[in-house]
């Protein structure tokens, strides 16, 4: 046997002191010591060192014994890419401005009567319906937003109705959500979900102290209100077809698992942690404090130990940012998560409606937008053709100098197919499109949880088996 | 052979069979057994009659036997009470694998392919399982897609697994080939022993061999054939299940079931103990972690040939009673034993090597 080899394209990290994390072009890695690093890339690793036969069968490495290996690469890296091909799948429809709640960290609703300013007219879905079904896209969802989508309610029956009646020539998997607070909920509403299939997505930032204050509405039961309406949307639609996503404000930072109890409690498989929004005060700013996102990354932590103790005393439960990307870490399948996608999934993935028939290419774009920063305004539905609108270059040129494969920092980093990049965050906070990674709060972020959880797998086996069944 | 009066026989290939009871039979065909021969010779004494030995008298109707008159000689073809019958189309093979059962000969066996090609149409539709074994069964070319060809038309809803080391495949024509016969319910059963090429080439005794097996499976799944993958677990591969597991999960996703055997003591493993045998019971660690990893990347996975007193607890969901039925036997440990119907027991040829491990559930 011929002792010589050749490296393959690899990337590599430090994790800590004493280990290295290196990923292979289809997102595999290894962790190995720093002396066994040094080793294989100076070819000098002997063929006899199990972790040779480990970096062979994972393709870090080529030598005569196989021929196969760049093929079963190729494939790989061309599954994972795939689903570009496909463009954009989730068309958010902006239904109404209009909310009863006035929550103090939301940027977009507004408490008026008026329905003629702030809600979405028939001519305007009618136009954007014409370009959701002009995405190649296999599978299209369309969510349904607001302020509160519900003050909407005509409208939205209004789009079921017409999408389905296109869908019977289009013939794509078509899907709706609904994105409310389900404090005005109906039966009459729920009775046209069950009817059509409309899935809900409503908010519950935690206990009751909590989300009443994050969520201020007049009589002050935003909680009981969702948790009502979270029971009574269930047993209209089924359990699963009812999810909720949760808020994160300073006060949810010393609260994860009092928040976590009460997903548990109300029945849900999983949470998702979400990020402290930069929004507001960072676009006002245009910076953000790092001191938030440490503080954020100890609320995620030990919401994520918390979990784990779960799980191991026989609770099944996900925390599902961290299973997003365990999927791209264990398995060979690209989750699609527009914020950690590169190229990166604004308008490509996601596309908003707003309803004063402006396109954004995210939600973010949108909220960046009403804190008047107009960068990610890619046209309008009534005066812009589907080539101008997702030709442009507010959308493409974003795309492209974000490509996390080019950007500084990015291009050698391990984590980088883990990761995705976020033109719109880094305009938010810094101004650019690239963002300066050292002081990026989306890079710090999702850095330490890629070596947190490979850190997790590293050392414990069964947590490695755990996380698989959390990914994919 | 027909055993039923009533049941209208046909008389060019079927056969009466004759256990002492009354009968009515237009057949000119007539088998017994040494015990009825008097009472046969008399009766039948206008039909053509074979006596078998009396060792044959497990035969039963529906069976299907091959008798050469002028050799005396005999060869059961197909049992219609085996909940699994298995065809070898071929005793050639490309591999030359430590632990073959079968060992390989290189000669000119045609015959044996012609000779399925003319059980095929005997067998009633109702078979539930057929095997193609070998050798190498795709070594055989026209004949085995005449098999195939055959087994569709005659035996459309039986399942038909075919075991082969998936080498022939790596020509993409012969896989579009393969798929375009068109049966429903066929299947291929391949072996992976490593992820790591050397030591999977090592076991089969051919160089170059992984390279092959990998691009045959790649060409059985993009034309959409069912592919099983089969792990032999012993001295030389337990130590690289789990990098096998997760080798089979990220290159070779889409197949659609694995499963991991036992060995069995027979054929080159009786020569080759030293070199594969281990108690099982020291690699049930190996075992249940690649087992649970590929059940968590939700991949079928299946465990063959195992006493389920060897396998960790939080796997005996996967274990499987083995197919070939008749071969199983239970140690006298195993007469006390509350969980003997679930369990595989031994192979009859086990009492070369048994684990020390042995003991029963209570
Ligand atoms: S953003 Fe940070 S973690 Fe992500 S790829 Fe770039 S450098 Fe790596
Ligand atoms: S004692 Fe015998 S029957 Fe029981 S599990 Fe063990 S081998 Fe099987």
């Amino acid at each position: 046997m011929d002792d010589t080899y050749q490296l393959a394209y690899f990337r590599f990290s430090q994790l800590d002191d004493e280990r290295y994390v290196l990923t292979n072009q289809a997102g595999e890695y290894l962790v190995l010591p720093r002396a066994v690093l040094a080793s294989f890339v100076k070819h000098e690793l002997p063929s006899t060192h199990p972790v040779y036969s480990r970096l062979r069968s994972r393709q870090f490495l080529f030598d005569a014994s196989s021929n196969i290996g760049k093929e079963l690469l190729a494939l790989k890296v061309r599954t994972k890419a795939k689903r570009l091909e496909n463009f954009t799948s989730l068309h958010i429809m902006v239904v109404s401005l209009r909310c009863e709640h006035s929550c103090p960290y939301c940027q977009v609703s507004r408490q008026s009567e008026d329905r003629s300013a702030f809600d979405m007219s028939e001519e305007t879905a009618e136009q954007a319906l014409a370009l959701i079904f002009q995405s190649p896209s296999p599978a299209i969802k369309i969510e349904f937003q607001g302020g509160e989508p519900l003050l909407n309610f005509p409208l939205i029956q209004h789009v079921v109705h017409r999408a389905e009646a296109i869908n019977k020539v289009a013939g794509r998997s078509l899907q709706f959500v609904i994105t409310t607070n389900l404090a005005v909920v109906t039966d009459e509403i729920l009775e046209f979900c069950r009817e059509h299939s409309v899935l809900i997505s409503t908010s519950l930032d935690g206990p009751a102290t909590l989300h009443n204050a994050n969520r201020p509405r007049p009589g002050k039961n935003s909680y009981e209100l969702a948790v009502a309406g979270i029971h009574k949307a269930r047993l209209a639609l089924g359990h699963e077809r009812v999810s909720a996503l949760m808020t994160t404000t300073k006060a949810s930072l010393s609260l994860v698992r009092e928040i976590i109890d009460e997903y548990v409690r109300l029945d849900f498989p999983g949470i998702f942690l979400r990020p402290l929004s930069p929004y507001g005060f960072a676009v006002k700013t245009k910076s953000y404090a790092a001191y938030d996102v440490d503080r954020w990354l100890d609320f995620y932590f030990e919401g994520l130990n918390y979990i784990l103790e779960l799980n191991r005393n026989g609770v099944p439960f996900k925390e599902f940012y961290a299973a997003t990307i365990l999927t791209k870490m264990l398995t060979p399948f690209e989750p699609g998560y527009v914020d950690l996608m590169s190229p990166a999934g604004i308008g490509i993935s996601a596309v908003v409606y707003n309803y004063d028939a402006s396109v954004y290419a995210s939600d973010e774009a949108r909220m960046l937008a009403e804190m008047g920063d107009k960068t990610f305004l890619l046209g309008n539905v009534h005066e812009n053709t589907y080539a101008e609108i997702f030709g442009s270059d507010a959308l493409l040129d974003p795309i492209e100098q974000s490509f996390a494969g080019s950007a500084p920092m990015c291009a050698e980093c391990a984590y980088e197919p883990f990761c995705g990049s976020d033109p719109v965050f880094h305009t938010a906070t810094q101004g650019d499109f690239v963002g300066l990674k050292t002081r990026s709060g989306f890079c710090n972020r999702n850095m330490s949880i890629f070596k947190r959880l490979i850190d997790l797998m590293d050392r414990d086996v069964t947590a490695r088996e755990l996380f698989l069944s959390w990914a994919n | 052979m027909t055993g039923q009066a009533d049941q209208a026989p046909n008389p060019e290939h079927d056969a009466y069979l004759f256990k002492g009871q009354a009968f009515h039979s237009e057949c000119q065909w007539v088998v017994t057994f040494e015990e009825h021969r008097p009472e046969a010779e008399r009766l039948f004494s206008d039909r053509r009659l074979v006596v078998l030995p009396q060792e044959f008298d497990y035969l039963s109707e529906g069976d299907v036997i091959r008798f050469v008159p002028d050799r005396k000689a005999v060869r059961v073809l197909f049992r219609k009470d085996a909940n699994a019958n298995y065809f070898l189309v071929t005793e050639r093979c490309n591999h030359l694998c430590l632990m073959c059962s079968q060992p390989p000969k290189d000669v000119d066996d045609r015959w044996l392919a012609r000779e399925i090609l003319d059980v095929l149409p005997l067998l009633p539709a109702t078979t539930p399982f057929l095997g193609i074994t070998g050798g190498e069964p795709t070594l055989v070319g026209e004949d085995f897609f005449d098999i195939l060809a055959s087994a569709r038309d005659h035996l459309p809803n039986t399942p038909i697994h075919i075991l082969s080391n998936g080498r022939t495949f790596k020509d993409k024509a012969f896989a579009e080939r393969y798929q375009a016969i068109g049966h429903r319910r066929l299947s291929v059963g391949i072996p992976i022993y490593s992820a790591d090429p050397e030591v999977h080439d090592y076991v089969v005794q051919s160089k170059g061999a992984f390279d092959e097996t990998i691009r045959g499976i790649m060409n059985l799944k993009s034309v959409g054939a069912e592919v099983e993958i089969r792990v032999v677990v012993h001295k030389q591969t337990y130590e690289g299940l789990a990098d096998l597991s997760d080798f089979i999960f990220r290159n070779l996703t889409f197949v659609d079931h694995v499963t991991f055997m036992g060995l069995e003591i027979t054929g080159y493993t009786r020569a080759n103990m030293d070199k594969l045998w281990m108690d099982p019971y020291d690699y049930r660690a190996e075992l249940r972690a690649a087992v649970q990893y590929l059940a968590a990347a939700r991949i079928n996975v299946s465990v063959y040939n195992h006493q389920l007193c060897l396998l960790d607890g939080s796997i005996h969901r996967f274990a499987k009673r083995s197919i070939s039925d008749w071969k199983n036997e239970y140690v006298g440990e195993c007469a006390t034993c509350s969980r003997k119907s679930e369990c595989g027991g031994f192979f009859s040829s086990s009492n070369l090597a048994r684990s020390s491990h042995i003991s029963a559930f209570h």
